[in-house]
């Protein structure tokens, strides 16, 4: 349940986890901002400064490294740890601020997808499938989802079975004999 | 020759494994280790931290062994965007086969060893490279 204790990822490995540690310059910008957008993509926790974390499984390991890499290549120093929580209470605020960014990022698609049933049928059709291209992005990054994650699945559903049947009421009477 | 990568091969690795195959070394062996530093004196790393092909630039490892080995058949490339999606996803290409791509890969890594992996992906990539060369030819999806 979401309302409840939330140190279960989704991988079904409690509490192992891996994080990186990292400086970069802060001169040349641009590396920097490629690395902070990455992690952000990532849907990291942020423990500190240069220090962020990912409930560890073989792809957010892997992720990490490579981004690890590319901060030795901008002149920066990272390494990478798999470690554990030293107290599950520890694990339950980084894993609440983790699902409650992702609750934000929901409701943003809540929100569109509402303002989207107001508008023209090949308006719904375009943003059904930005909608769902948004929620499979979001979805990757979601390691412990919150309620919001459901209604904004239903609101898009929604909003293309709207659109289809919209589609269909228009192209229907062309069919028939006049 | 001999050629080491990481253990665990996902989509780049077995991608690479099946161009070093097909286009650069026949008799290719691979070794799977589970730590750099266990990489044997006479192989070739590949796909992991610190290597020369590993990702540089934006590149998957894949993307990084077709400019190493000047591979420039079209085709390879538009492989290249499938691997770099399924592999790094950060949408720099249109590759609408990546996700499947992904999926089929993962799964196979949780159901087989990494040599099962690599058997059982040689042909689907010679599948998917055939596809891709007569897509191009005829310049439409190929059925």
């Amino acid at each position: 349940m979401a309302s409840g204790p939330p140190a279960v990822n989704r991988t079904g490995q409690l509490g192992r986890w891996v994080l990186l540690a990292y400086r970069i310059p802060r001169e040349p910008s641009r590396p920097r901002i490629a690395v902070w957008r990455k992690l952000e993509r990532l849907g990291v926790g942020r423990l500190g400064d240069g220090l962020v974390a990912l409930p560890a499984d073989a792809r957010t390991r892997e992720q990490l490294d490579w981004i690890a890499e590319e901060i030795g290549e901008a002149g920066g120093s990272a390494s990478v740890w798999l470690a554990t929580p030293g107290t599950a209470a520890q694990e339950r605020e980084i894993a609440q601020a983790m699902r409650a960014a992702r609750a934000a990022e929901y409701e943003v698609v809540i929100a569109e997808a509402a303002d989207a049933a107001a508008t023209g049928d090949a308006e719904q059709a375009r943003a059904v499938r930005r909608l769902r291209a948004e929620l499979r992005r979001i979805g990757r990054r979601d390691f412990f989802p919150p309620p919001q994650r459901d209604t904004a699945r239903a609101a898009v559903q929604a909003l293309a079975l709207a659109a289809a049947a919209a589609d269909a009421a228009s192209t229907a009477p062309a069919r028939e004999p006049a | 020759m001999r050629w080491a990568t990481r253990a665990g091969v996902h989509i780049d690795r077995a991608a690479c494994a099946w161009l070093i195959r097909r286009h650069l070394d026949p008799g290719a062996e691979f070794v799977f280790v589970s730590d750099s530093s266990a990489v044997p004196a006479d192989a070739t790393p590949f796909d992991m931290r610190g290597v020369e092909l590993g990702h540089h630039g934006g590149d998957c490892t894949f993307e990084t062994i077709l400019r190493r080995y000047e591979l420039t058949d079209p085709v390879l490339w538009k492989l290249a965007e499938i691997v770099h999606e399924a592999d790094i996803d950060d949408e720099r290409f249109d590759a609408p086969e990546a996700p499947g791509l992904d999926a089929v890969l993962r799964g196979l890594s949780m159901v087989c060893d990494d040599e099962t992996v690599l058997d059982l992906t040689g042909p689907l990539f010679d599948g998917l490279h055939e596809y891709l060369r007569r897509g191009l030819l005829l310049d439409r999806p190929p059925a």
